[in-house]
C-alpha cells in the first residue's frame, strides 16, 4: 500500500523484513508493554509461518473477541486448534489458560495421584494458579516450553501477558519456584529438636500474629499447601531452569513490539536491555501505529505556511500538513535510538492501519509490512 | 482513572489533576504501578513513597497545588502495622517474604492496602481530590473488588475492617467514582463497554464521565483541494506539494470518520457522558500538552454542566 506523497521511514529495505526469524527459528516470543498491538502481531507471524510450509502454533493471551473468533478460539480451549485456510504449512491457535496449565504441572511432577488431589483442591494452591502475580507470566513461558517439547510443531509463536512491565516473565518462573520453597513454612515444617526447635517457637510465634491480622483460616490453608506440595519444589525448580534454557536457546526469536511514543520506547528500551543482561539478543524490532511521513523533504515550510495563510482553506491544509510532520518527526527521533540499541536485529515500521485487525484477510494485510513478499 | 493499556490513563489522570489545580481544588495523584511517564509531564523527576510537588499551584488565576505519590503494598502494610503499634512484625513480614504468602492466602491483600492507604489519605483530608491512576483494565476490575472479596477470605481482624472501609468508600458515589478512559477505536471501545458493565454489577461502584482521549480535531479547509485553494490566495505550490497536502488531508479525515464511527457506537452502547481529549501531535506530553488538555477536559466539563444528568 503506497499513499502518493508519503514515504515511508528511511531505515526500512525489504531484506530489513522479519523473514528470517519466521523461516530459521522455533519459537518465536512476541513482546512489550501492554497496547502496543502483541496479541495481533503474534498471530500475522504465526501465519507467515504457516504460509511458509510450517507447521506452526500461536499461544495467544487475551485476544480481542474478533480476533478470537478469526482464530477459532470460541471457548477456552488449552489444546491447539487447527485453523483450516490456503497455506501451504499448518496453523493452530491456542489461548492461554492458566489454571488448567499450572494443574497439569502439578499432576506431572505429584510424587502420586493422591498427593496430586490434595494439592489441586487446596484453596491456596487454587489462589495462586488464579491470583499470585507472576504465574500467568510462568504458564505462558511453561506453555511454550510445553508445545516445543513435547509436540511436533516445527514454530512455537507466544504472545506475552500485557503487563505494565514487559518483562515479568523472564523473572516468573524463578519467582515461583523460590515461593514455592518458602523458607518461612520450610522452617515451621521442619523437626523440632535443638537448634531448629528454637527457630520454630519464633516461627509459630511470628505466625499466630499473622494470624490474628488475616484470620486463622488464611494460615490454616497455606499450611496445608506447603505440607502437601513437600517433595515437589525440586521437579518445578528444575522445570523452570529448563524454560529458562530454552528462552535463551539459539532457536528462540525474542521480538519486541513498540509503538512509537516516549513511554512505550522507553519501556522497549529498557526491556531489551534487560535481554542483554540475560544473554538474550532482540531478533527483531516492529513499531507498530507510526504516523505516515507526508512531504518529506518539505521541511519548516509547511509550519511557516501555515501561520501566514492562517484562515484560509490553504492554510488549513498546510496546517494539517505540519501537524502529521511533526508527530512523525518526533516519532522518528524516539526510534533511532531503539533501533541502534537492537541492531543488528531487523526493525519494521507498521503504519496506522485503517481498521482494527480481526480476520484472517486483515492479517494478510498486516504480514505485507512485516515480511518481504 | 481507569482504562485498558495504551490509551493514555496516566496522561489523562494528569490533565485532569490539572484542570482541578486550575479550578482551585488541590490535588494527590497516587500512582500504583511503579514507573510511570506522570512526573516527566509536569516536567519532574520520579515519584516516590513519599509525596512530592508536580505543581505549586499560586499564580494570577489562584490555582491550587498538584501533589503526587507512588503507593506500594509493602510500604502501605508497613505503615499500617506501625501505627497500630505492630512495627516488630512488619519488618519481619516484609523481609522474610511472608507479606507475598500471606497475599496469595489472601489475594487481593495487596490491593487493599493500598485502597485502604488512599481511604486514609482522603479521611485526613490530604487533597480536595485523589486521581488515583489505577492498573490496567482488566487489573483494575480485580482491583477495585478486592474489597468485597476479600470480606468472605477474611472474616475477623484488622485487613476485614480495612476491606470494610474501602468498600463503603468504593460504594458512597459522592466521595469515589470511577472515570474509564479509551481511545476512539474499535478495541479499546468494547473493552470500555465491557469494564464499565463489569465495574457497575461487581463492584457496584459509581461511574463518572468517559474520557475519550485522542480524538483527531476538524482543521477548516481540510476539504479544499490544494490546486485551487493555492490559487485562491495567489500562492504557487512547489512540485510534490499539492500532492502532500491532499494526502495528509485524506488521511486526516479517514482518521476521523473512523473515530466518528467509534464514537458514535461508544454512545450508543454505553449511556455515560463523554468527555473527549484532542489528539495531540506529540509523542511526549509535556506542562504546555497539559495546559491544552486541561483546558480542553474543563471546557467539556462546563459542556456537560448545562445537560441534564
Amino acid at each position: 500500500m503506497t499513499v502518493p506523497g508519503t514515504q515511508g521511514p528511511a531505515a526500512v529495505t525489504d531484506g530489513d523484513r522479519l523473514d528470517g526469524v519466521v523461516t530459521e527459528r522455533s519459537i518465536i516470543v512476541c513482546c512489550g508493554s501492554g497496547g502496543v498491538g502483541k496479541t495481533t502481531i503474534a498471530a500475522v507471524t504465526a501465519l507467515e509461518g504457516a504460509g511458509r510450509g510450517r507447521k506452526t502454533v500461536v499461544v495467544t493471551i487475551d485476544p480481542a473477541r474478533r480476533l478470537a473468533d478469526a482464530l477459532g478460539l470460541a471457548g477456552l480451549s488449552n489444546t491447539p486448534s487447527r485453523i483450516e485456510g490456503d497455506w501451504p504449512g499448518e496453523l493452530w491457535a491456542t489461548m492461554l489458560d492458566t489454571r488448567s496449565t499450572f494443574d497439569a504441572l502439578v499432576a506431572k511432577y505429584a510424587g502420586s495421584p493422591e498427593q496430586a488431589q490434595r494439592i489441586l483442591a487446596n484453596r491456596f494452591y487454587r489462589n495462586i494458579a488464579g491470583a499470585l502475580s507472576g504465574t500467568q507470566e510462568y504458564m505462558a513461558m511453561e506453555k511454550l516450553y510445553e508445545l516445543h517439547e513435547e509436540t511436533d510443531f516445527d514454530l512455537v509463536v507466544v504472545d506475552t501477558p500485557p503487563t505494565r512491565h514487559a518483562l515479568d516473565f523472564l523473572d516468573a518462573p524463578r519467582r515461583l519456584s523460590r515461593f514455592l520453597e518458602h523458607r518461612l513454612f520450610r522452617v515451621l515444617m521442619a523437626p523440632s529438636r535443638g537448634i531448629v526447635r528454637a527457630v520454630n517457637v519464633a516461627a509459630q510465634a511470628f505466625l499466630r500474629t499473622v494470624s490474628k491480622v488475616v484470620g486463622g483460616d488464611v494460615v490454616d490453608d497455606a499450611m496445608a499447601f506447603f505440607q502437601a506440595f513437600e517433595g515437589m519444589e525440586e521437579g518445578f525448580r528444575q522445570r523452570a531452569a529448563r524454560v529458562n534454557e530454552l528462552l535463551a536457546a539459539p532457536e528462540t526469536a525474542f521480538v519486541l513490539v513498540a509503538s512509537p511514543r516516549r513511554d512505550t520506547v522507553a519501556e522497549a528500551q529498557f526491556f531489551a536491555d534487560r535481554l542483554g543482561e540475560a544473554g538474550i539478543a532482540v531478533q527483531g524490532l516492529v513499531v507498530n501505529r507510526v504516523h505516515p511521513s507526508f512531504g518529506a523533504g518539505l521541511g519548516e515550510a509547511a509550519a511557516e505556511r501555515a501561520r501566514t495563510l492562517e484562515g484560509t482553506d490553504l492554510g488549513g491544509l498546510y496546517r494539517n500538513l505540519a501537524d502529521y510532520r511533526t508527530v512523525s518527526a518526533k516519532e522518528l527521533a524516539h526510534l533511532g535510538g531503539l533501533a541502534d540499541a537492537v541492531a543488528p536485529a531487523p526493525v519494521v515500521w507498521v503504519p496506522f492501519l485503517s481498521t482494527d485487525v480481526h480476520d484472517i484477510a486483515g492479517m494478510g494485510g498486516l504480514a505485507a509490512h512485516l515480511f518481504s513478499r | 482513572m481507569a482504562g485498558k493499556g495504551g490509551v493514555g490513563k496516566t496522561t489523562v489522570s494528569a490533565a485532569l489533576a490539572h484542570a482541578a489545580a486550575l479550578a482551585g481544588l488541590s490535588t494527590l495523584i497516587v500512582e500504583v504501578e511503579g514507573r510511570t511517564g506522570l512526573p516527566a509531564m509536569f516536567g519532574q523527576g520520579e515519584l516516590t513513597y513519599d509525596e512530592v510537588v508536580l505543581s505549586p499551584g499560586g499564580g494570577p488565576g489562584g490555582a491550587a497545588d498538584v501533589r503526587a505519590r507512588t503507593l506500594t503494598a509493602d510500604a502501605a502494610l508497613l505503615e499500617y502495622l506501625r501505627d497500630h503499634g505492630l512495627s516488630r512484625l512488619s519488618k519481619r513480614l516484609v523481609s522474610s517474604g511472608a507479606l507475598d504468602v500471606v497475599a496469595t492466602a489472601a489475594p487481593g491483600i495487596k490491593d487493599i492496602l493500598l485502597l485502604g492507604k488512599v481511604k486514609q489519605l482522603e479521611r485526613a483530608g490530604t487533597a480536595d481530590l485523589i486521581v488515583l491512576d489505577a492498573p490496567a483494565a482488566g487489573h483494575a476490575i480485580a482491583f477495585l473488588q478486592s474489597a468485597r472479596s476479600l470480606l468472605d477470605t477474611v472474616s475477623v481482624g484488622p485487613i476485614n475492617a480495612q476491606a470494610r472501609d474501602v468498600l463503603e468508600l468504593l460504594e458512597d458515589h459522592r466521595r469515589c467514582q470511577v472515570m474509564l478512559v479509551t481511545i476512539p477505536e474499535e478495541t479499546p471501545v468494547n473493552e470500555a463497554v465491557e469494564t464499565a458493565f463489569s465495574l457497575e454489577d461487581r463492584v457496584g461502584v459509581g461511574l463518572g464521565p468517559i474520557v475519550v482521549n485522542g480524538v483527531v480535531t476538524d482543521v477548516p479547509g481540510l476539504d479544499a483541494d490544494p490546486v485551487a485553494a493555492a490559487e485562491e490566495v495567489g500562492v504557487a505550490l512547489r512540485p510534490g506539494e499539492g500532492e502532500a497536502l491532499a494526502a495528509a488531508a485524506s488521511f486526516r479525515r479517514g482518521r476521523m470518520a473512523l473515530q466518528a464511527e467509534q464514537i458514535g457506537r461508544l454512545g450508543a452502547q454505553l449511556p455515560l457522558p463523554q468527555l473527549r481529549l484532542p489528539f495531540l501531535f506529540t509523542t511526549d506530553i509535556g506542562p504546555r500538552d497539559l495546559d491544552v488538555l486541561a483546558g480542553a477536559l474543563l471546557a467539556e466539563i462546563d459542556a456537560l454542566a448545562g445537560l441534564p444528568l
